[in-house]
């Protein structure tokens, strides 16, 4: 019970912040955060590793360990994927801002 | 044994750069840093995980390793392979995969208590685990059908498997869809009623995975090309949400900050965006505009213009102001806009770029785009700021823009009212490339096709870029 409120404090200041945290972004910084957050959102990875070990450790390597092996594969790809192709992006702007501020 | 709160501080500090990325990825100046802060906070938690369940528990790294390696692989395949012009249904198809990812962690969870012997908590615990359960499932399995179809229009259309046939992709929306996904969702809340009386019936987690698959393509199939940046920022902001969610389910603050921040965070993006379109949310959601029904009928006709006429009117010119839409994207042109700007600014013309904020169809678009092209970043120019620049220029040339030109926008009537344009019509020669004088997405004509000043270049983006390249260059 303790915890379950806790974690919905956590949840409801973690909003607040989210909304406080950016206020005004320059449309050339639209696509990469947006890629950026969506990589951020991937977090979801942790679950999926702690399912696909308990759920396979429970000696039933049957549906739910196998939900949780996709999770696993489906969230690597959104976190490695997006920094990677976030990365890709802001390495073309920012290079182009540093050559054109010379 | 280590102690619990060492795992917990780890995560804390993984949250912590969560923070300052998303932080930093809303300033120029800051953004890679932003990036590889996110990156690592994201190593970190999976180290700890890894690390705690190395600690405490015997490990069957099957799954594990398997699982991150196929993951890194084709993530780190589609990243380094992708065009810049496909870069919005990458995004889209990453947000699916994140959403579905969170679904599928809470659904894995729910079939593992049942299938454990008092692995069914009571009480409140009951109700928080399988509401939350419930609520990852409905936001993470709209959240990867609704990205999947956002993708598909974003290509524009699909294949079918075994006929090779290309299928455009259709925009449909009948008012009565309305009334009937909201009859969806209360359907889905009683489904999760449900889960809670019969916790250990799987069917009605099985109804859920169906019915919150079918909210989100309809969710997406009714809203059009032009409003698919506000439609893939929000899914971003719900598949965030979905992770929230999933950390309830697993008891794990990491997953709830970082997911409900994402969904913050993603949600002022999508308010942003809509600003800049002067729709609101609900509009874009509920109030497809643009159908087949209302589209203006074609009632003018214009004269087209050709490459060298239009290259004799550039000749000595001093102020070029390149405004591209979603048909440079199309036709990938980007390249050729370059050069021909490189070639005017060879000739003593000043040259610059009138970015529209939802011109193309992501969110910075153009900018991502012409960066690819090596275009300066000083040269790419806001809305706001570019338009009291259109009177003392000589040439606009517009590349597969329409509704973010059209005038009638000034005006207080018809669906593009009030939003915000562009002030080409302002400039001394108006140069059009477009294939046709269709409308927009708006469904609406633009006066400015037909004006005295405005020459026709009918034709793809790419192949009159370089007719006209070509042209020039013969002068």
């Amino acid at each position: 019970m303790a915890a379950l409120v806790g974690s919905i404090t956590v949840f409801v200041l973690a909003i607040f912040l989210g909304f406080e945290l950016i206020s005004k972004v320059p449309p050339t910084l639209h696509t990469p955060l947006m890629s950026g957050a969506n990589a951020i959102s991937g977090i979801t990875i942790v679950g999926a590793l702690i399912l696909s070990n308990s759920a396979f450790n429970d000696g039933d390597p049957g549906a739910a360990a196998w939900m949780a092996f996709a999770a696993l594969i489906m969230a690597t790809i959104n976190v490695v994927g997006g920094f990677m192709v976030t990365n890709r992006m802001l390495e073309m702007i920012a290079g182009k801002r540093r050559k054109g501020g010379e | 044994m280590v102690s619990v709160a060492v795992w917990e501080i780890g995560y804390l500090i993984s949250a912590a750069l969560f923070i300052f990325g998303i932080k930093q990825l809303s300033s120029p100046r800051t953004a890679p840093r932003g990036n590889r802060l996110g990156a690592m906070g994201m190593f970190l938690a999976v180290l700890v995980t890894l690390a705690r369940m190395y600690t405490e528990e015997v490990i069957g790294w099957e799954l594990i390793v398997g699982g991150l390696a196929i993951g890194i692989l084709i993530g780190s395949l589609m990243a380094t392979k992708v065009e810049m012009t496909g870069m919005p249904e990458l995004v889209a198809l990453f947000n699916g995969f994140g959403g579905g990812a969170s679904a599928l962690v809470g659904m894995s969870e729910a079939f593992s208590r049942i299938s454990t012997e008092g692995g069914i908590p009571e009480g409140i615990e009951l109700y928080a685990t399988w509401v939350a359960i419930g609520l990852s499932g409905l936001v993470g399995w709209a959240t990867l059908s609704g990205s999947l179809v956002a993708m598909m229009k974003l290509k524009g259309g699909f294949i079918i498997p075994l006929s090779k046939k290309w299928v455009r992709f259709p925009t449909w929306g009948p008012t009565w869809l309305n009334p009937l996904k909201t009859l969806l969702l209360v359907g889905l809340l009683y489904l999760i009623w449900m889960t809670i009386e019969d916790p250990t019936n799987k069917d009605y987690i099985w109804g859920i995975v169906g019915m919150s698959s079918l909210l989100g393509i309809l969710f997406v199939i009714p809203i059009g090309g032009a409003d698919m940046p506000v439609v893939v920022s929000l899914l971003n902001s719900l598949s965030g949400i979905a992770a929230a969610f999933t950390g309830f389910v697993i008891g794990n603050n990491v997953l709830i900050i970082a997911g409900s921040m994402v969904g913050a965070a993603g949600l002022v993006l999508t308010f942003i965006m809509c600003k800049a379109m002067n729709r609101t949310l609900q509009d874009v959601l509920f109030k497809a505009f643009g159908g087949t029904a209302d589209k203006d009928q074609l009632t003018r006709t214009k004269v087209g213009s050709d490459p060298e006429e239009v290259a004799m009117v550039l000749d000595g010119v001093q102020k070029v102001i390149i405004v591209p839409g979603y048909g440079m994207a199309v036709s990938q042109s980007q390249h050729a806009v370059k050069e021909f700007a490189d070639m005017m600014e060879a000739e003593g013309c000043e040259v610059y770029y009138g970015i529209h904020p939802v011109a193309g169809r992501m969110p910075g678009h153009m900018n991502v785009l012409l960066a690819e092209a090596n275009v300066p970043y000083e040269q790419l120019i806001t809305q706001e700021d570019i338009n009291s620049e259109f009177p003392d220029c000589d040439v606009a040339l517009v590349i597969g823009a329409n509704d973010t030109t059209n005038p009638v926008a000034r005006t207080s009537e018809g669906p593009l009212a009030g939003m915000p344009i562009l002030d080409v019509d302002k400039a001394r020669v108006v140069v059009i490339i477009k294939r046709s004088l269709s409308v927009g997405y708006a469904g609406v004509d633009n006066d400015l096709f037909y004006m005295d000043k405005t020459m026709m270049l009918f034709g793809d983006g790419k192949k009159m870029m370089n007719e006209l390249n070509s042209a020039i260059k013969e002068l």
